[in-house]
């Protein structure tokens, strides 16, 4: 047998957990350092995986099976394929960032950098599941450590938002969990036999009162989780209380689960369904684009800014999903990569900030670019990243997205597009009261600028930023593939017809 | 040559990012030479490059080529390529050319700043991003152009950041622009939707086969949203007079020369789509006479230099509207070259007096420079005299080429034609009043005040444009079509609207142009040049009302601060604060409470929310399983 590379990825930063507990406690130096180490391992088999991941085809890769509850169906089914494979990888690269950002946390170091590490084998495991009821572990796995660094190593209020955040997505999954069971008992009227795995779940015949209610009852658990508007509330108060890094990966990976999802799960299964939903998800998505990014205009709290503009990138996101079309699903998977590099960046600049001055109150600021320019200028960059600047990642996602949508929903499209003027509102209105002007408070004068090792948590980032930004293909060509057998199943299992593109110039073609 | 067309780009590219590291450690002057050289030999590149399109012809037409990099985004057809045409060419030397006297004149200018060297970082990117969008062959990398140059003016806009009115000034411009990208974007969308593709190639060549008028209208539509934009035009021109924030330098390359012309190019550049529609068209150059006239008569009431150029620069933009929106290409590119000519020479000529005057920019407290600074007076001298129209100079052949196609037109556009020579007279009264202000007259200075003239780096850059001020305008005369053949190869897929061909005609508007000119300076003469102080203020009384009105440039700022700007920030406070925390959240902490409630009732579990999360998940399951097998599945 292969390798089991996937399997060892899930288990790597579990093991590495179990390491870091083993750790002497008094040697808090230790912790730290040999926690960034160990996560640097994910990141060299994440690599090896996307390096050996094979272009131009839409096949599961790297598949593992094997038999876990065989009364009921359930197997230990991995595999990647090109959505999957990008989201493992910005996992495994922003966890060693995240950690390494947090030398603030001194109290219990040990069992944060277990709880982090435990945090990425469940997000690894979300995305190479392909047994749904192992998916759903994964999936339910991921809130405990995630509630735990809420809940202990948060600020003033952590408490009431790590149970928010706990109870809120948790209640969304619990309709999920009845769905996948109802699914492997639908397998089993029609094939004899209960079956959690994706592939047999492909096989089934859907009614399409089953598929709207099946659509549903997933479609709450991940517009739960990415949020979709009005279902974001425990968002900004997760990202308010929660520890750098902790907001880090929350806004880096855990909403991508919810978009990851409707892509791996809805869409395909449940196609006729998703096809009637269009309306309502790109209602949502629109709304959610231009609701997050005006309320992010006026936030006074800097964090809860970019977790708002969090929920209008995330509704870009589910626009080109529900757009369905090529360029719109590309844009999607691409954009769950490029936000999660550019806003967890930004949620490493105010942790870094807050180091210096324990406060996230913009009006605390101003001028901070005479004192820390170096600052300011990764700052700034990141903004532009964020507010969609060509020649930046976001950029990418978002035109990728936009065009694609304007071929199936139009009004939408256009309605999305304003969210590229809000965007600069709320960022550059953000930077002009923190970082221009003069200084006008003393705290503010003795502030240092980033450090070596801040600088080597952000020069990957800002690499990556660019290289996506100029180079997309290097992305787009292994999303590619998988996002059009995604499209390609939908048009096969429903009435849904991906308009062609320029269809003007072939019909005058034609004509003549 | 082609082959390396990139180069163009990069070579400022490199002189930015060279700067960005090394920059602070080789110090002043040499950054800024560092800069120069970037700049500099991407225009010795563009201008070798350029040599087949002036020998015209054949050869000209084989040398357009298209140069393929590399795949950008392949889902939206969006590649990376270039364009090398006598349209690109011209718009290379523009920017490199003036932009190299900039950058040299920069190296005085900003003699002392702390951040002397990010400054030259900033102007070699922005070259380089002005580059891309003059080189694009396609709408994508145009876009990249266009958002860069964007980037570039905000922070160069902002350069001196502690400054508040700086900062707020970058961002407004930014925003602004953007309102306008989102036409653009849009704009973006129809193309490859219609197309499927966003190379210029098969969309240019013949749009009339794939898209008809109603599209072609909106396609046209769109993109005058984002030329009103990044040109300054109305609605949107209101970034651009706090834009002189920013160090003159900037003002001269970006505010004036270069990038504000963006508009203007691309409405040049998808010529053949505005041509589809007349709709389309007729609004670029509605839209450009009302901003032209409009903004002629603010500039009129400015106090501040610097002003002054700016709102001339939105008028003067206006012009080159009405030229390429009634199809005047080559008349719009005219005088696109000829105004970044004597645009650049009398921002840098207004640099050279704010330096001069120890950062004095209110003309009130001028006055009798021209013997302080005889360099600096004559060649302002000269711009002045050029866009007032009068000839033998730059403006006068470009002006009067588009107000000759405007009256050849006809109908509608004779209003258009009317409104220009109005404007033609209101440019040279704002110019004329500057000039005797600033040079002329009694000194009104300060005390302390000590007027120099500036040092050689920056008088010699005034020197050669003024130099080209006088003979640029000489590609282009009804004698001599240089120009127009020139740029032939681009625009072989449109008509070019011409002026008149009779001599009698051409000699009877261009008198009448030159008279409005004469007329606009007579009357800045009498008033600002020989009336007394007593008199003066007697005969500005008799138009108190309406200098009052464009002093405060018709109050537009505050309207859209109380029209737009207000309440957008009312209802976004609203939607944070009552929406999203009362309403919202109060709903999710209510059914919270309750099912936290309902979870006490299940004793068993310790930790509440693992309860709750019991009973949802219970409920849940249980509630969907039973619909389920109820239907037998």
């Amino acid at each position: 047998m292969d390798f089991p590379i996937l399997t060892v990825l899930i288990l790597l930063p579990a093991a590495a957990a179990v390491i870091v507990m083993l750790l002497p406690e008094e040697r808090q130096e230790l912790h730290l350092p040999v926690g960034v180490a160990l996560s640097l391992a994910p990141v060299a088999l994440g690599g090896l995986l996307f390096y050996q991941f094979e272009r131009g085809t839409s096949e599961f890769q790297f598949v593992e099976r094997a038999s876990w509850i065989p009364q009921l169906g359930i197997g230990w089914i991995l595999g990647v394929d090109g959505i999957s494979v990008l989201l493992i990888v910005l996992t495994t690269i922003l966890v060693p960032i995240a950690l390494a950002a947090s030398t603030s946390i001194t109290d219990r170091s040990r069992l944060f950098i277990a709880m982090t590490l435990l945090l990425e084998a469940g997000l690894i495991g979300v995305f190479v599941a392909l047994d749904l009821f192992l998916f759903f572990v994964f999936f339910e796995v991921i809130l405990v450590p995630m509630a735990f660094i809420i809940g202990i190593w948060g600020s003033e209020n952590r408490v009431y938002a790590a149970v928010k955040f706990f109870i809120y997505t948790a209640s969304g999954s619990a309709l999920m969990l009845a769905g996948i069971i109802a699914l492997a008992f639908i397998h089993r009227s029609q094939f004899g036999v209960l079956s959690f795995a994706y592939s047999d779940m492909l096989a089934l015949d859907l009614s399409l009162t089953t598929q709207r209610w099946l659509f549903g009852a997933f479609a709450l658990a991940f517009a739960i989780k990415v949020p979709i508007f009005p279902l974001h509330t425990w968002l900004p108060d997760a990202h308010v209380q929660a520890p750098t890094a902790g907001s880090v990966l929350l806004a880096g990976v855990l909403l991508k689960m919810g978009t990851y999802g409707f892509l791996r799960f809805n869409l395909p299964l449940f196609s006729q369904a998703t096809v009637d939903f269009v309306p309502v998800m790109a209602v949502l998505a629109v709304v959610g684009i231009i609701y997050g990014a005006a309320v992010a205009i006026v936030q006074h709290d800097l964090k809860r800014l970019v977790a708002y503009s969090s929920v209008s990138h995330l509704g870009f996101i589910v626009l080109g999903i529900f757009a369905l079309t090529e360029q719109g699903l590309q844009g999607g998977v691409v954009q769950m990569v490029n936000h999660g590099l550019t806003t967890g960046a930004l949620f490493l600049l105010v942790g870094m900030l807050y180091d210096r001055r324990h406060t996230k109150e913009i009006s605390e600021f101003g001028g901070l670019a005479n004192t820390m320019p170096i600052f300011a200028g990764v700052f700034l960059f990141m903004a532009f990243a964020s507010i969609g600047l060509p020649g930046l990642n976001g950029f990418v996602g978002e035109f990728l997205i936009l065009i694609g949508s304007y071929s199936t929903l139009p009004v939408y499209a256009i309605l999305a597009a304003s969210g590229v003027i809000l965007a600069a509102i709320y960022l550059l209105w953000a930077y002009e009261r923190v970082f221009t002007g003069p200084v006008t408070k003393d705290e503010n004068r003795a502030v240092r600028d980033l450090g070596a090792r801040e600088i080597a948590i952000l020069a990957p980032l800002v690499a990556l930023i660019i290289l996506l930004g100029v180079y997309p293909k290097i992305a787009l060509d292994v999303i590619e593939p998988s996002t059009q057998a995604v499209l390609d199943r939908v048009e096969a299992t429903s009435d849904f017809e991906v308009p062609a593109v320029g269809r003007v110039a072939e019909l005058a073609r034609s004509g003549e | 040559m082609t082959d390396y067309l990139w180069l163009i780009i990069v070579l400022p590219l490199a002189g930015a990012v060279l700067n960005h590291f090394v920059g602070r450690r080789i110090g002043e002057p040499r950054s800024g030479w560092l800069a120069v050289v970037g700049v500099g030999s991407a225009f010795v590149y563009g201008a070798v490059a350029a040599v087949p399109f002036f020998r015209g012809g054949d050869v000209a037409e084989e040398a357009v080529t298209s140069v393929h990099l590399f795949d950008w985004i392949p889902g939206i057809g969006a590649t990376a390529e270039l364009l090398w045409d006598p349209l690109a060419a011209t718009m290379v030397m523009v920017v490199t050319g003036v932009g190299t006297l900039i950058h040299i004149y920069a190296i005085g200018y900003m003699h002392g700043d702390e951040r002397f060297s990010r400054f030259f970082t900033y102007l070699n990117f922005f070259a380089a991003s002005m580059l891309i969008l003059v080189l694009a062959d396609n709408f994508a990398v145009l876009f990249v152009g266009w958002e860069l140059v964007g980037l570039s003016s905000y922070l160069l806009i902002s350069f001196w950041f502690s400054r508040p009115s700086a900062a707020a000034a970058g961002k407004k411009a930014f925003i602004v622009n953007r309102i306008g990208d989102f036409g653009f974007m849009v704009a973006l969308m129809i193309i490859f939707v219609s197309f499927g593709t966003l190379s210029y190639g098969p969309i240019l060549e013949n749009p009339g086969d794939v898209i008809g008028v109603g599209t072609a209208t909106a396609i046209g539509l769109l993109l005058l949203v984002g030329a009103v934009g990044k040109s300054a035009q109305i609605p949107l021109y209101i970034w651009l007079p706090d834009a002189m924030e920013g160090p003159t330098p900037v003002s001269a390359l970006i505010h004036a020369a270069t990038m504000v012309t963006a508009g203007v190019y691309i409405v040049a550049r998808t010529a053949s789509i505005f041509e589809l529609s007349t709709v389309a068209g007729g609004a670029v150059a509605t839209v450009g006479a009302l901003t032209a006239l409009l903004a002629a008569t603010i500039a009129i009431a400015q106090r501040d230099i610097k002003r002054v150029l700016a709102y001339s620069t939105i008028s003067q933009l206006g012009y080159m509207f009405m030229a390429v929106g009634v199809g005047g290409y080559v008349a719009g590119v005219f005088h696109l070259v000829t105004h970044a000519v004597f645009k650049a020479l009398l921002f840098l000529g207004a640099g050279a007096v704010i330096h001069g005057m120890g950062d004095e920019q209110d003309m009130m407290k001028m006055g009798g420079l021209r013997k302080k600074m005889p360099l600096t007076w004559i060649t302002m001298g000269i711009a002045t005299l050029s866009i007032a129209g009068i000839p033998p100079l730059a403006g006068f052949w470009s002006k009067d080429e588009i107000l000759a196609v405007l009256f050849e037109r006809g109908g509608y556009f004779t209003v258009l034609w009317a409104v220009g020579l109005l404007t033609a007279l209101l440019t040279a009264f704002y110019m004329g009043r500057q000039y005797f202000l600033v040079f002329e007259g009694k000194a009104r200075w300060d005390e302390g005040v000590e007027p120099h003239e500036s040092p050689r780096v920056m008088t010699n850059p005034l020197v050669v444009l003024a130099a080209l001020t006088v003979l640029v305008g000489l590609i282009n005369t009804p004698f001599r079509l240089s120009f127009e053949n020139f740029l032939e190869p681009a625009f072989e897929a449109v008509n070019i609207a011409q002026g008149p061909e009779s001599a009698g005609s051409i000699t009877l508007l261009a008198v009448v142009s030159v008279l409005a000119g004469v007329a606009g300076l007579v009357m800045a003469y009498l008033l600002y040049g020989r009336a007394d102080e007593t008199t003066r203020q007697r005969m500005l009384g008799l138009v108190r009302r309406p200098m009052f009105v464009w002093e405060n440039a018709y109050w537009v700022d505050r309207v859209y601060g109380r029209l737009v700007v207000a309440p957008g920030k009312r209802i976004a406070v609203w939607m944070a604060e009552f929406v999203d925390q009362v309403v919202i959240d109060g709903l999710v902490n209510g059914v919270g409470g309750t099912v936290r409630r309902i979870g006490g009732w299940v004793r068993p579990l310790q930790t509440g929310f693992v309860r709750s999360y019991g009973v949802l998940l219970a409920g849940g399951a249980v509630a969907l399983v039973a619909w389920i097998m109820s239907r037998g599945l």
